[in-house]
């Protein structure tokens, strides 16, 4: 039987970064507010203090702080005519759960999206006609654009603390920065990240060729910071336990060494752990939501929440799931071609070239999950489409991070994978190589989708998501695109010998190898109800008193990181709340 | 406290006895491993005697013995698998296991088995032996070096005719070997931390800030490294 538990003002659904955001932004207000995450409670003491957390094997192999598919996974098949499987267990993506969620073991690499890129749709019309777009791909604007967001991008990345160096201030191009950014109003906050001589080996030979290497924009601190709530960050050690780590030294921006400490001294805001939201509740009209129902980990019961506002702030794909199962927007349906929620789901094209040097020593383990150079001169928006046949681009990078051996020890094609030879291979090799890899885009297709599976059903008893999704040739044309430049580059640093690989025609994709944790989609924004489930303030369309935060939002993937631009986003959202939608509920567009 | 022994294949008792030499020569720390048994006199929580005597042989395939460096019997890698699929890991306490399965599906779709990680290795150890006796007259532990290595690849390869429910068993069996010979010491492998040590991986030092002046450039970091416990090597 369920409890109903007293009415909030707000209920928060995932406190990583949009719901921390979220929980401070509305606290201000003087808003009652409750926060529900449905994983453990985590802090940097105990949870990432040295040397507990410097354990390759706990965090790093077995996903430690990552989503427990026992609990909570996804459904997978290539194509409609297929019988969709469970993940079992993690490996392609990996969704954060507990406080902090993603947020807390990315790699900070943090990114606005281009101009062009916001408006991608109307920019390939305009520049190439809408005749190179492919029948099957359902690329559109976001509604928002980028001299809109700007004073929001600015403002998460001076919460975060970044250190880089900016390319473009106020249209002016500046040394050192990336010439193809758009304008900011100001440089970042901090100088950039030491570089180890990997990324400053990949730094020089491109410059050498006439490409225009920057450092990769990074919300870890180079030195000691106070960000607008008052927390505090201290300088970066490279203690090379970053991706899928907790930071040990708080250095890397997170909800925890950014945002909580602050957000936890409002008495008007509270969180609770181990509960995870089953179903938002709709009024009788379906107009509005009257709150939340969620299951008390600890009670073990299920709860009624009520409240007036439900912010979404859980990662993108359970926003999409929660979405189908709250009857939140109409699901879409790809063979009409119709309805909204679960369409246009897309991911991250990557791929790279490890190249070996056997007279150089690395030392891998030293880094940050964002000590690299990157060149964008093959971005979005330098990229003849109509010539090049494809949509999109990427940056390439040379990054020099989590060099512990059981996840990152690349070895010449020639040594075998185990035995004698692998034996020899690993000492001869081991720190002598550096990658150099592309981080691209993803165009949305009509048959990629998601929606609720048939068959598989999580510990609730709920639908498991579905996801549909397979490699397009317009994604594989621009990673063999891609390979090309790389490979030139990486032939010029006239290594003992390299060993590429990228997604060619016809690849299918595969959930095994991890890729990237940037799903995207699925709860999209834009400005017509045919084609997005939330307006351009990421408000819905059917339900005024829901707003979903995050990658969800994304029309089509980005070539960047997505937290730059989802964070950008959520200000954005949480000041038009705040500006208009708490004195007049209702729609805002 | 159990009573049983387990043995290892005489060739694999050497193997080790010699690895305890090299062993001395490696650790020069002043923090002693006098708790930790010696592989020969190490008890199995999951593995039977049988499985055990495998899992020696096997790993001692896949990580030599031979040459420089530990190989997964100096590490103690079959303690730490052992100790896996006695855990969480071998129970697959965090997938998602639910039914049906189809474990014959592409394997783009990950692991689709009905089995946990320690069913697979039961089954599989199980199946790939009795493949070795038909194929070879002989039990894998009694071939020789060469022999298991073509047995080995045999089932790498996926020839030895293995069920879908257990393809998984020699990518598992790899990544566990790999894991074991370089995970923290904590978990029962890599022993001495002589894997990281022979590689030059630190450890757990976790701190480089001066690393990063390009004087440094091309130099060999001098220092041998360190676990989670504070063991040094």
């Amino acid at each position: 039987m369920a409890r109903t538990d007293p009415k909030k003002d707000v209920v928060i659904i995932g406190l990583g970064w949009t719901g921390s955001i979220a929980g401070i932004e509305l606290a201000k207000e003087g808003l009652d507010i409750l926060a529900l995450e449905r994983g453990a409670d985590r802090d940097t003491v105990p949870d990432f203090q040295y040397p507990n957390v410097a354990d390759e094997l706990r965090y790093g192999v077995r996903y430690g702080f990552m989503q427990k598919p026992a609990k909570s996974t996804v459904t997978f098949r290539h194509a409609q005519n297929e019988t969709a499987l469970p993940m079992r267990h993690l490996g392609s993506f990996l969704p954060g759960d507990g406080v902090g969620g993603a947020g807390m073991h990315w790699n900070a690499n943090t990114w606005r999206p281009q101009a062009e890129e916001l408006r991608l749709k109307s920019y390939v019309t305009e520049e190439f006609g809408a005749g190179i777009i492919p029948e099957d791909m359902t690329i559109q604007d976001w509604g928002v654009t980028y001299e809109e967001l700007e004073p929001y991008f600015d403002r998460f990345e001076y919460m975060l603390g970044i250190s880089g160096q900016a390319g473009n201030v106020g249209g002016k191009i500046v040394s050192g920065g990336n010439p193809f950014e758009a304008p900011r109003a100001r440089e970042f906050p901090m100088q950039p990240l030491q570089m180890q001589l990997a990324p400053r080996m990949f730094r020089d030979k491109a410059e050498e060729m006439g490409l225009h290497p920057f450092p990769m924009p990074a919300a870890i601190a180079s030195e000691s910071y106070v960000n607008e709530y008052g927390m505090q960050l201290g300088p970066c050690n490279y203690c090379g336990f970053c991706e899928r780590y907790g930071c040990l030294n708080y250095s890397k921006a997170s909800p925890q060494t950014c945002i909580l400490d602050a957000l936890k001294r409002y008495d008007n805001f509270n969180y609770r752990t181990h509960c995870e939201v089953l179903k938002v509740e709709l009024a009788a009209d379906g107009k509005t939501a009257t709150g939340v129902t969620y299951f008390d980990e600890a009670a073990q019961e299920e709860v009624f929440q009520p409240a007036d506002i439900v912010i979404m702030a859980a990662y993108s794909l359970h926003n999409t799931h929660l979405c189908l199962l709250s009857g939140i927007g109409k699901p879409y349906d790809p063979v009409k071609g119709e309805g909204v929620v679960g369409r246009n789901y897309a991911y991250q094209m990557t791929g790279g070239t490890k190249a070996f040097f056997e007279d150089i020593e690395f030392n891998p383990f030293v880094g940050s999950g964002s000590s690299a150079y990157v060149i964008n001169d093959y971005g979005t928006n330098q990229i003849d489409f109509a010539a090049e046949g494809f949509i999109g681009g990427a940056y390439i990078h040379a990054s020099q991070l989590n060099g512990q051996p059981i996840r990152n020890l690349p070895l010449p094609a020639d040594v075998p994978s185990w035995g004698a030879g692998w034996k020899k291979g690993i000492k001869d090799w081991y720190g002598h190589s550096m990658g150099v890899s592309l981080h691209g885009s993803n165009m949305a297709n009509r048959d990629c989708y998601l929606d609720l599976d048939p068959t598989y059903t999580d510990r609730h008893g709920r639908p498991l998501l579905r996801m549909t999704f397979d490699w397009k040739d317009n994604d594989t044309r621009m990673s063999q695109f891609m390979k090309e430049k790389i490979e030139r580059v990486v032939a010029e640093l006239n290594p003992t010998s390299f060993k590429s690989s990228y997604k060619d025609t016809g690849a299918h994709y595969d959930i095994r190898p991890y890729q990237s944790t940037h799903n995207v989609g699925g709860t999209v924004m834009g400005t017509d109800p045919a084609t997005s489930v939330l307006n351009r303030y990421q408000q819905s369309w059917d339900v005024h008193n829901v707003f979903i935060l995050g990658a969800g939002s994304f029309p089509q993937n980005i070539q960047y990181n997505p937290t730059g631009a989802l964070g950008g986003l959520t200000y954005w959202t949480l000041d038009a709340i705040r500006r208009d939608y708490l004195s007049a509920p209702g729609p805002l567009v | 406290m159990s009573t049983r022994t387990f043995k290892l294949s005489r060739r694999g008792f050497m193997a080790a006895g010699m690895a305890g030499t090299a062993l001395a020569t490696l650790t020069r720390h002043p923090f002693a491993h006098a708790a930790v048994p010696d592989l020969a006199d190490y008890v199995p929580v999951f593995f039977s005697e049988y499985e055990w005597n495998f899992i020696n042989a096997a790993t001692s395939r896949l990580i030599p013995s031979h040459g420089e460096g530990p190989g997964a019997l100096e590490a103690r890698v079959p303690v730490f698998i052992d100790l896996q699929l006695a855990g969480d890991f071998g129970t697959a306490a965090d997938w998602y296991m639910a039914e049906p399965h189809d474990a014959g599906a592409s394997p783009l779709k990950g692991f689709q088995s009905p089995l946990t990680p320690a069913e697979v290795y039961r089954q599989g150890i199980s199946f790939f032996d009795d493949w070795c006796k038909e194929t070879n007259d002989s039990d894998f532990v009694s071939l020789d070096d060469d022999a298991q290595d073509l047995a080995l690849v045999a089932l790498e390869k996926g020839d030895v005719g293995l069920p879908d429910n257990l393809r998984d068993f020699f990518g598992l069996l790899l990544q566990n070997t790999k894991e074991g010979y370089f995970s923290d010491p904590r978990y029962g492998g890599n022993h001495g931390m002589a894997a990281w040590v022979y590689i030059g991986f630190p450890g757990a030092r976790a701190s480089f800030l001066e690393w990063n002046d390009p004087a440094m450039d091309n130099v060999e970091y001098p220092l041998g490294p360190v676990s989670i416990s504070g063991e040094r090597a």
